[in-house]
């Protein structure tokens, strides 16, 4: 590592300028994998973003009043009425699983197998309870009557954005489960350590893949702060 | 002749490995719970108009921001990276008017021939 040849790289504006316009790698940081990642992610905000224009066009235009989300996903408990309670569980369950995913990264690059696979496989527990309580929410509104072409009450779009919107993000919550679970097992059987090459490939995996899967866990976060806010507040 | 030499510049300058201190994270947790409480006051405490729907998005940027920069590291990477990922999202903010301007007129239109129908 101890390069004399290492050049001091611009930064601001003349860095972005020489990144780009350098016959090289452009992000010089990040290694290709964690950049693949990140243009997913950017197309994936862009299939996000589509679905919120799609209902913020829906909703601006009807004429017809627009469900009071407060209303629609309050909960009775002992008597008390609780308005969002349910969402606002499910966001404080995912905001942890962010924090203990960011940790897990850490502890992956102190080669430190135990802390990180447990913490991953804590991670994967919050997403679970997660699409565990969307399972309860989408099954109270079910039996509410609510459906992809109507709900008792209001503009009939609700109820086609509400399983859209929240079902593409379960999916996605899904999905970064599975991946969870099959990325601590590597770490927990020492896949990076040892070498080992993955199941679809020939080449050694790296610790890295916990922080490239963290930023897939952390943007399913994300995206979820922007539906909480424009579908659940709004 | 062997031209090679100088695309080898090193590469090897980058810091893969993304490691802050662990009291960091937790920091950030604390933040984003804060930040979540606050968006489920507004809600509680039903705040109306333009009270509301600041509070809404300012809570909510700050909150992506924070995910964002810290949890994806997104402050710690080139300046290369992050205007790549995050100028192309901002400029849906245009699509997001142009939609608005053109839900409007739907919704007139709706009004004026439809005798406020669906």
């Amino acid at each position: 590592m101890s390069d004399p040849a290492v050049p001091q790289r611009a930064s601001g504006w003349s860095g972005i300028v020489a990144d780009w316009s350098s016959d090289q790698r452009s992000f010089k940081t990040a290694s290709w994998g964690k950049v693949m990642m990140w243009v997913f992610l950017l197309s994936d905000t862009f299939i996000f973003g589509c679905f919120l224009l799609s209902y913020m066009t829906a909703r601006m235009s009807t004429t017809v009043p627009w469900p009071n989300a407060s209303e629609v996903f309050s909960l009775e408990i002992a008597g008390n009425h609780m308005p969002l309670l349910l969402i606002a569980i499910m966001t404080f369950v995912l905001i942890t699983s962010s924090g203990t995913m960011a940790m897990a990264v850490n502890f992956g690059y102190r080669r430190d197998r135990a802390k990180t696979a447990i913490l991953m496989l804590l991670t994967a527990a919050f997403g679970l309870m997660f699409v565990g309580m969307q399972a309860f929410e989408w099954s109270k509104l079910i039996s509410e009557g609510v459906r992809p072409w109507e709900n008792p009450w209001g503009a009939q779009q609700f109820g086609a954005i509400f399983f859209m919107i929240t079902g593409f993000h379960g999916t996605h919550v899904s999905i970064g489960v599975i991946f969870l679970l099959i990325v601590a097992r590597k770490v927990w059987r020492g896949d990076f350590d040892t070498g080992r090459p993955g199941f679809f490939t020939s080449r050694k995996g790296r610790y890295e893949i916990v922080e490239i899967m963290g930023l897939y866990w952390h943007f399913v976060d994300l995206v979820w702060v922007f539906i909480f806010a424009l579908f659940y507040l709004w | 002749m062997n031209h090679t030499v100088t695309d080898a510049v090193p590469v090897a300058t980058h810091d893969e490995s993304q490691q802050h201190p662990i009291r960091l994270y937790l920091v950030v947790w604390v933040w984003l719970f804060v930040l979540s409480v606050g968006s489920y006051m507004v809600d509680i405490l039903q705040f109306q108009g333009f009270l509301r729907w600041g509070l809404i998005l300012v809570l909510m940027a700050l909150k992506a921001g924070l995910i964002v920069s810290i949890f994806m590291h997104m402050r710690w990477e080139r300046l290369a990276l992050s205007y790549a990922i995050l100028v192309p999202p901002v400029v849906i903010l245009v699509f997001v008017a142009m939609m608005a301007l053109e839900a409007n007129y739907t919704q007139l239109t709706r009004v004026l021939f439809l005798n406020a129908g669906t």
